[in-house]
C-alpha cells in the first residue's frame, strides 16, 4: 500500500489530494500507468508528462527512479514558488 | 530561520532581527518577493507540500550556505490566499563581503521558484487559473549547474 499525493492542478484534476493505491509498481512509471488506468481524470491528469513532476518520500525524483519501500509519491505540476 | 506561513510577516522587524542575529558578517542582502498588481489580478493563492517544503528549503539553504560561505540565511514564504500588494515571501543573506551575500540571495531565490513544492494560483476578475512555470526560471537556475 503506497500513500499517493496530488497538488494543484493535478489535484483539481483529479478530484482527490490522496489516495491510498494497492500496487506492485516497481518504479514512478509503472505506477503513472496504473493510476492512468483508474478513469479518465486520472487518465487526463497524467495525459502529458513533461508538465508532471514527481517526489518519492519528499524527496524530488524522475519517473525511472524506484519504488522500493516508498511510503508516499507525490505528483504535481512544476513548481512556482518565490 | 525558516518559516512556511500562512500568516502575514513584517518585512522591517525580520531584517532588523536577521540583522541583530548576525556577527561577523560585512554585507546583509534581503530579498522580497510581492503580489504584483497585474491588471485583472485580486490575488494569488499559494498552495504547498506541507512535508516537502520544509525540508526541500533547509537543503536549498544547506547549500547556498556551503557554495558561497553565508554565514546565515532566512527564508519565510507565505502560502493561502495573497491579495495585490502582500508580501509572498523573503530571503535575506548575510556573508563577510556583498558579493557572496548577493550571489547567495539570488541562488536562494532560483531554487525556491523553481524546485521549492510551492504553487500559484491567480484569482483574476475573470477567473482562475494556476501560474505556468516559465522557461527562464528554469534557465535561470541552470546557471549555477
Amino acid at each position: 500500500m503506497i500513500t499517493v499525493v496530488y497538488f494543484a492542478w493535478l489535484r483539481e484534476r483529479i478530484g482527490a489530494g490522496r489516495e491510498q493505491i494497492e500496487t506492485q509498481a516497481e518504479t514512478v512509471a509503472q505506477l503513472v500507468a496504473e493510476l492512468s488506468a483508474i478513469d479518465p481524470y486520472h487518465a487526463a491528469a497524467f495525459a502529458d508528462l513533461r508538465s508532471v513532476r514527481v517526489a518519492v518520500d519528499q524527496v524530488l525524483t524522475d519517473f525511472d527512479a524506484p519504488l522500493a519501500a516508498a511510503k508516499e509519491v507525490a505528483f504535481f505540476p512544476p513548481m512556482t514558488g518565490g | 530561520m525558516i518559516s512556511v506561513q500562512s500568516a502575514p510577516f513584517d518585512l522591517g522587524d525580520i531584517a532588523n532581527r536577521f540583522a541583530a542575529a548576525q556577527s561577523g558578517a560585512g554585507a546583509l542582502v534581503t530579498f522580497s518577493g510581492v503580489v504584483r498588481g497585474d491588471a485583472g489580478l485580486i490575488g494569488l493563492e499559494i498552495e504547498h507540500y506541507p512535508a516537502m517544503t520544509l525540508p526541500a528549503i533547509e537543503d536549498m539553504v544547506g547549500a547556498a550556505r556551503a557554495r558561497f560561505g553565508l554565514l546565515d540565511a532566512w527564508v519565510i514564504h507565505r502560502y493561502g490566499r495573497l491579495a495585490v500588494g502582500e508580501v509572498i515571501m523573503m530571503v535575506a543573506a548575510s556573508a563577510p563581503h556583498r558579493k557572496d551575500a548577493f550571489a547567495g540571495a539570488e541562488f536562494l531565490m532560483d531554487y525556491l521558484k523553481s524546485r521549492a513544492p510551492l504553487w500559484k494560483k491567480e484569482h483574476r476578475t475573470d477567473g482562475t487559473a494556476w501560474v505556468d512555470a516559465k522557461d527562464s526560471d528554469e534557465e535561470s537556475l541552470c546557471r549555477w549547474d
